[in-house]
C-alpha cells in the first residue's frame, strides 16, 4: 500500500465514504419498506389476522344432550341413557388418515362396514368434529386402545350416552328404537340441532315425541393447537336434557300379555275408558330395540326382516284382520238405532242362509248342525254369536249407511293413535267397491259384512277403539300413549262429546247381551267367567283366513297351520261402569273364546286388582 | 463519540493502557450484541414451549461464540487479512465434505456430524466469504481491476455453487450477497455494476428452468398466492403472517402468542423466529429489534470509517451490511415478501454453528476496532 500516492489513497477514501453512503441509504430504504410490511401487518390488517388466529385455535364443538327419559305409568324406566364407549377419529388431527384407520385395525376388530360407515360420517360431518368409527367398544379394546394411544394420533375413546331398553321385546312396538341417523334422516333433519347427536327416534314413542325427547344441543369453544388436540375450555354452553316422557302404557299389564302371548303372533290393546290413554299394546312376536340403537348388523337384520312370524310388524297398528263376530254388537246396536230390528223380533236359525238369486247358502260358523234353532232374537244372537240373525238383519240393510256408521266406531278409519305407522283397514261400501275392485255392490257382500268377513278388516287397535266407544255410550275416546312431559299432563285429546246419539236402553241392551257373552251359560266365552269378581262385558270372534264351502266341516287337523282361523277377543270391564276396553288378536289361533279370551281375562283380572287396590287405597 | 467516552472512563479508573491492548474490546458494541442475544434467548424460550433446553443450549453456544470473539479480537487484523485464504480453504473443503459425507435433513445435506457436534459449513462461510474477498482485494489494485474482480467473482461462485448443490439456495444466494457487498465496497466501476446487474436479471430465466428445483419454484409461487396450498406449502407463511397480523402494536404478550404457543407456527425458534417476537410483542418489538440492528450495522460503518487499513474497511462495512441483509431476507421471508428460504435471523434463530460463527466475524470486526484506535494514538 505504501506505493500508492498519497492522492490516490485520499481517492480511494473518498469513493469508499461514497459506496457506504449508498449502501447506508439503500439500507435504511429497505428497512423501511420492510416496516412498512409489518405495519400494514399487524396495524392496518390487524383485525383480519385476530380473525384468522382465533379460527385457527377456537372451534367450536357441540355437546349432545341427553335424550329424555321414558316411563310408565306406574313410573317404571321403559327407555333409559347408558354410557357407552365409542372409538371417534379428528381427521383433521391425523396426518395420514388411511395409515391411521390401518394402525387401528391391527389393535382391534374394525370391520368393513364400520369404516365404509364412517367414511360416510366423514364426509357430512364439520371440521374438528369427532366421528365415530366403531361404536359399543369392549373394556378390553379400550385398554388397548389406551396403551396405544400415543401413536394414534386423531383418534380417541370417548364416552357416549346410548339408549337402553331395559324391558327389551316387551315394549319394543310401542316405544319403537332410536337408530343412527342416515343418509335419507340426514336430509330431513336440522343438522344444527343434531350436531351432537348421532341417533334419532326411528319409530313409536322414539319418533313421535323426537322433539321433546332430543332436548337442545350444547356447544363449547374450545382452544385446539395446530395438531387440533384441545387445550383449553375457554366457554360452554350446557345442553338442555330432552323431556321426560310418562306413558299411559302400565308395564304389569303389558308384561302379563306379553309373556301370555309371546309364542303366538298375536297383536293386543287396552285402553283405558276415561283417558283413552293405552294400557298395553303388544305385537308379538317382538324384537329387542337394543340391537338397533348403535346400528344393527347385517344379519341379524335380514334375519328379523325374513322370518316368517315377521317380528318388525307392528300388528296392533298394521295388522288388518277380518274382525269376524266381534263387530256383531256393534253392528246390532245401529240396527236397533236406526229400527232395523227390535228387540224383541226374532227368526228361526236351520243353521244355514239363503240369499235370493245365490245357489250357495250361508253357513252358520257358532253352531253344531242344525243352528241356533228357534226365537233367536238380537241379545241372542250376540250372546251365542248367530250369524244367521245377522244374515237376515243385513238384508234389511243399507251398506252405505252401515259403513257410515261404523267408522264413528273408527272402523275403517285411523284412530290417530299417537304413534307413526297407523294402518286404515277397510270399511267397504259402494264407492269402495267401485273403486277399488271396479265392480258393483252385491247384497251378498252385506252379508259378509254382516259377520265381519268379506272386504272388512280392521286393525287391533281399532278393534280396542270400538270396544271402548261401545263401552262409554259412543264417547269420542282416542287413543293415546302419552301422559305427561316432565310431568306435565298434556292436553288429552278425548272431547267428552258422543260420536252418535242413540236411546240409553239400546246401549243398555247391547251392553247386557255382551256381558251375557261372558256370564251366560249359552256365552261363548262363557269359560272365563269361572271366579270373576267383577261382571265383564266382550265378544268373541273368529276370523277366517280361507274361505271353505258352507258344505265341507271346518277341521283344524286337516289344514296348515298357517290357515287356522284368527282368535279375536274384545272386552270391557266392569260392564255397570266401564274402564278398561281391551281387544285381543291371535293370528291362526282358532276360536276366539279358547285362545284370546282367557288372556284377556288376564288383563282385566290384573286392571281390576289394582283398582281394587288404589280404591281401598284411598279410603 | 460516546464509544471513546466510555473507554476513557475505563481509562480514568485506573485501568492501563497496556492491559487495555490485551483485553482489545469494543464495549459498545459487545452491548448490542449482548441486547441482541438476549431477546434471542427470550423468544426461543417462550417459542419452544418454555423448554430450557433448547435456552440453555442456546446460552451455551453463545458464551462459546462471546469467548471466541473475544479472543479473535486479540489477534491483530493483519493476521487475519493473511490467513483469510486458508481459512477460506478450510471453508471450501468442509462445503465439500458436506456434500460427499453430510447428514441429510429434509431432503437437504447441510450439516456435518462431528460427533460431539453438527457443524454447518454454510453457515461459516457467510463469514468467511467477506473476509476473503476483503483480503484478496486490498492486497490488490484498487479499485478492483478486471482481473481482480474476475478473481473474486470465481472466489465468490466456488462456495455458491456448493452450496446450491446442498441444496440449499436460500444459503447460497446470501453467501454470494456477502461477497458481492465487499466487491461493491471496494469500488468497482459503474460499468461492472450495471452490467453485472444486466447479467444477473438476463440469467432469472435459465437460473429457474436449469438451476432451480421443483420444490424451490413451488416456495416462489406460493409466495404469490399462499392460499392455493393451505395446509401445504402456503402453510408457513400464511401462519407466520397471522401470528405477525395479531400481534398488533403491543402483541399478546410474552409467551401468550396463541400461534406460537398452539404450534401453529412452524420453525417458530430458528427461522420464524421473528413472528414469534412479532405476535408476542407487536410491532414495537419489531421496530425495537430493527433498531438494534441498524445501531449494529452504524456501529460497523464507523469501525469501518475509523479503520486505516483498506482491509479493516472493507471488512468491517461488508460484516455489517451483510448481517443486515440477514435480517431483511428473513424479516421478508417471515412477513411473506420473499419465498421461504433458510435464512436464520442473525444472534436470535436457534442454531449453534451461525451465532459461533458470528461472533467469530464480530471477533475480526473488534479487532479492526482495537487496531485503529492503537494506531491513531500512536499518531
Amino acid at each position: 500500500m505504501s506505493t500508492y500516492t498519497f492522492i490516490d489513497f485520499e481517492a480511494i477514501r473518498k469513493l469508499f465514504i461514497k459506496r457506504i453512503l449508498i449502501s447506508s441509504i439503500i439500507t435504511l430504504v429497505l428497512a423501511t419498506l420492510i416496516m412498512a410490511r409489518f405495519f400494514d401487518l399487524q396495524v392496518t390488517r390487524h383485525q383480519d389476522f385476530v380473525t384468522q388466529s382465533d379460527n385457527n385455535r377456537l372451534h367450536v364443538r357441540p355437546v349432545s344432550p341427553t335424550r329424555g327419559l321414558i316411563y310408565d305409568k306406574n313410573g317404571k324406566l321403559l327407555a333409559d341413557n347408558r354410557s357407552t364407549y365409542n372409538l371417534t377419529v379428528v381427521t383433521e388431527r391425523s396426518k395420514d388418515l388411511d395409515k391411521l384407520l390401518a394402525d387401528l385395525s391391527e389393535l382391534i376388530h374394525i370391520s368393513e362396514n364400520d369404516v365404509n360407515e364412517f367414511k360416510k360420517r366423514v364426509d357430512r360431518r364439520r371440521p374438528y368434529e369427532n366421528t365415530t368409527l366403531k361404536y359399543d367398544l369392549t373394556e378390553q379394546d379400550r385398554s388397548i386402545l389406551a396403551v396405544n394411544s400415543f401413536r394414534l394420533p386423531g383418534a380417541e375413546v370417548s364416552a357416549r350416552l346410548t339408549r337402553y331398553y331395559p324391558m327389551e321385546h316387551m315394549f319394543a312396538h310401542a316405544l319403537g328404537y332410536v337408530g343412527r341417523i342416515n343418509e335419507e334422516e340426514m336430509q330431513v333433519i336440522d343438522p344444527l340441532k343434531y350436531s351432537g347427536t348421532d341417533s334419532i327416534g326411528r319409530i313409536g314413542v322414539e319418533k313421535q315425541y323426537e322433539n321433546y325427547l332430543l332436548g337442545q344441543v350444547g356447544s363449547e369453544h374450545v382452544e385446539t393447537n395446530a395438531r387440533g388436540r384441545v387445550m383449553r375450555l375457554v366457554s360452554k354452553t350446557d345442553p338442555q336434557p330432552g323431556q321426560n316422557l310418562t306413558l299411559h302404557l302400565d308395564s304389569n299389564l303389558q308384561k302379563i300379555a306379553y309373556d301370555a302371548l309371546k309364542s303366538y303372533r298375536s297383536a293386543l290393546v287396552a285402553i283405558d275408558i276415561n283417558s283413552g290413554g293405552i294400557l298395553a299394546m303388544v305385537s308379538t312376536p317382538s324384537y329387542n330395540p337394543n340391537a338397533f340403537v348403535s346400528g344393527v348388523g347385517i344379519s341379524h337384520y335380514a334375519d328379523l326382516v325374513n322370518s316368517a312370524d315377521r317380528p318388525l310388524f307392528n300388528r296392533a297398528l298394521r295388522g288388518q284382520y277380518p274382525p269376524g263376530s266381534t263387530i256383531k254388537p256393534m253392528l246390532g246396536l245401529i240396527a236397533l238405532s236406526e229400527e232395523i230390528v227390535t228387540a224383541e223380533q226374532t227368526i228361526d236359525d236351520s243353521g244355514y242362509f239363503y240369499l235370493d238369486g245365490v245357489l250357495r247358502p250361508w253357513r252358520d260358523h257358532n253352531a253344531k248342525k242344525g243352528g241356533h234353532g228357534a226365537n233367536v232374537n238380537l241379545a241372542r244372537a250376540i250372546v251365542e254369536s248367530c250369524d244367521v240373525y245377522f244374515y237376515n238383519m243385513s238384508t234389511q240393510m243399507d251398506i252405505d249407511l252401515l259403513a257410515s256408521k261404523s267408522k264413528l266406531f273408527s272402523l275403517g278409519e285411523k284412530t290417530n293413535i299417537d304413534i307413526p305407522g297407523e294402518r286404515a283397514g277397510i270399511m267397504p261400501d259402494r264407492n269402495w267397491k267401485k273403486n277399488q275392485l271396479g265392480e258393483a255392490w252385491f247384497d251378498g257382500d252385506t252379508v259378509n259384512a254382516s259377520i265381519g268377513q268379506g272386504f272388512m278388516l280392521a286393525t287391533p287397535i281399532q278393534l280396542a277403539v270400538m270396544t271402548a266407544r261401545l263401552a262409554s255410550n259412543g264417547k269420542m275416546i282416542s287413543p293415546r300413549l302419552l301422559r305427561d312431559i316432565d310431568g306435565v299432563p298434556t292436553e288429552p285429546k278425548n272431547d267428552a262429546s258422543n260420536i252418535l246419539e242413540i236411546d240409553t236402553l239400546h246401549w243398555d241392551y247391547v251392553h247386557q247381551a255382551m256381558q251375557d257373552v261372558i256370564h251366560s251359560p249359552t256365552g261363548t266365552a262363557n269359560k272365563i267367567s269361572r271366579g270373576l269378581s267383577y261382571k265383564m262385558a266382550g265378544k268373541t270372534g273368529t276370523a277366517q283366513v280361507v274361505s271353505i264351502d258352507a258344505d265341507v266341516e271346518y277341521d283344524k287337523t286337516k289344514i296348515n297351520e298357517r290357515q287356522w282361523d284368527h282368535a279375536l277377543f274384545i272386552a270391557f270391564a266392569p260392564a255397570e261402569n266401564p274402564q278398561i276396553a281391551v281387544a285381543l288378536v291371535v293370528e291362526n289361533g282358532g276360536h276366539g273364546s279358547v285362545t284370546a279370551a282367557p288372556i284377556v281375562r288376564k288383563i282385566i283380572d290384573e286392571f281390576m286388582g289394582t283398582a281394587a287396590n288404589e280404591s281401598v287405597a284411598l279410603r | 463519540m460516546q464509544e471513546g467516552d466510555f473507554v476513557r472512563r475505563i481509562q480514568s479508573l485506573g485501568v492501563s493502557s497496556d492491559t487495555r491492548k490485551i483485553l482489545a474490546l469494543d464495549y459498545g458494541l459487545i452491548s448490542i450484541l449482548i441486547s441482541l442475544c438476549s431477546v434471542g434467548v427470550l423468544i426461543i424460550f417462550s417459542a419452544t414451549g418454555q423448554d430450557s433446553f433448547f435456552v440453555k443450549r442456546q446460552a451455551s453456544f453463545m458464551v462459546i461464540g462471546f469467548c471466541l470473539m473475544c479472543a479473535m479480537a486479540q489477534v491483530p487484523p493483519r493476521v487475519w487479512e493473511r490467513w483469510a485464504p486458508v481459512l477460506y480453504a478450510i471453508g471450501i473443503l468442509l462445503l465439500g465434505l458436506v456434500l460427499s459425507f453430510g447428514v441429510e435433513a429434509n431432503g437437504a445435506k447441510r450439516w456435518l456430524d462431528l460427533g460431539f457436534i453438527r457443524l454447518q459449513p454454510s453457515e461459516l462461510m457467510k463469514v468467511i466469504l467477506p473476509l476473503m474477498i476483503s483480503s484478496y482485494i486490498s492486497r490488490s489494485a484498487i479499485p478492483p481491476n478486471f482481473k481482480t474482480i474476475f478473481v473474486s467473482l470465481t472466489l465468490i461462485l466456488l462456495p455458491v455453487f456448493l452450496v446450491i448443490n446442498q441444496p440449499d439456495l436460500g444459503t447460497a444466494l446470501l453467501i454470494s450477497v456477502s461477497g458481492l457487498i465487499v466487491l461493491f465496497l471496494s469500488g468497482i466501476g459503474r460499468f461492472y455494476i450495471i452490467s453485472g446487474l444486466i447479467l444477473a436479471t438476463a440469467a432469472i430465466p435459465s437460473f429457474w428452468l436449469f438451476v432451480m428445483r421443483d420444490y424451490q419454484k413451488q416456495r416462489v409461487l406460493t409466495m404469490f398466492n399462499p392460499e392455493a396450498d393451505k395446509l401445504g406449502s402456503g402453510w408457513n407463511i400464511i401462519q407466520s403472517t397471522t401470528a405477525i397480523g395479531s400481534g398488533g402494536w403491543h402483541g399478546k404478550g410474552w409467551t401468550h402468542g396463541t400461534q406460537s404457543q398452539l404450534n401453529f407456527l412452524p420453525e417458530s425458534h430458528t427461522d420464524f423466529i421473528i413472528a414469534v417476537l412479532a405476535e408476542e410483542f407487536g410491532l414495537v418489538g419489531v421496530i425495537t429489534l430493527l433498531c438494534l440492528f441498524l445501531i449494529l450495522v452504524g456501529r460497523c460503518i464507523s469501525i469501518s470509517m475509523n479503520s486505516e487499513s483498506m482491509f479493516g474497511r472493507l471488512l468491517a462495512a461488508s460484516i455489517g451490511f451483510t448481517v443486515f441483509v440477514f435480517v431483511l431476507v428473513n424479516l421478508a421471508m417471515v412477513s411473506g415478501v420473499l419465498p421461504v428460504v433458510g435464512a436464520p435471523l442473525p444472534f436470535v434463530s436457534y442454531g449453534g454453528t451461525a451465532i459461533v460463527t458470528l461472533f467469530a466475524g464480530f471477533g475480526i470486526l473488534m479487532s479492526i476496532s482495537k487496531d485503529s484506535e492503537v494506531t491513531r494514538r500512536k499518531n
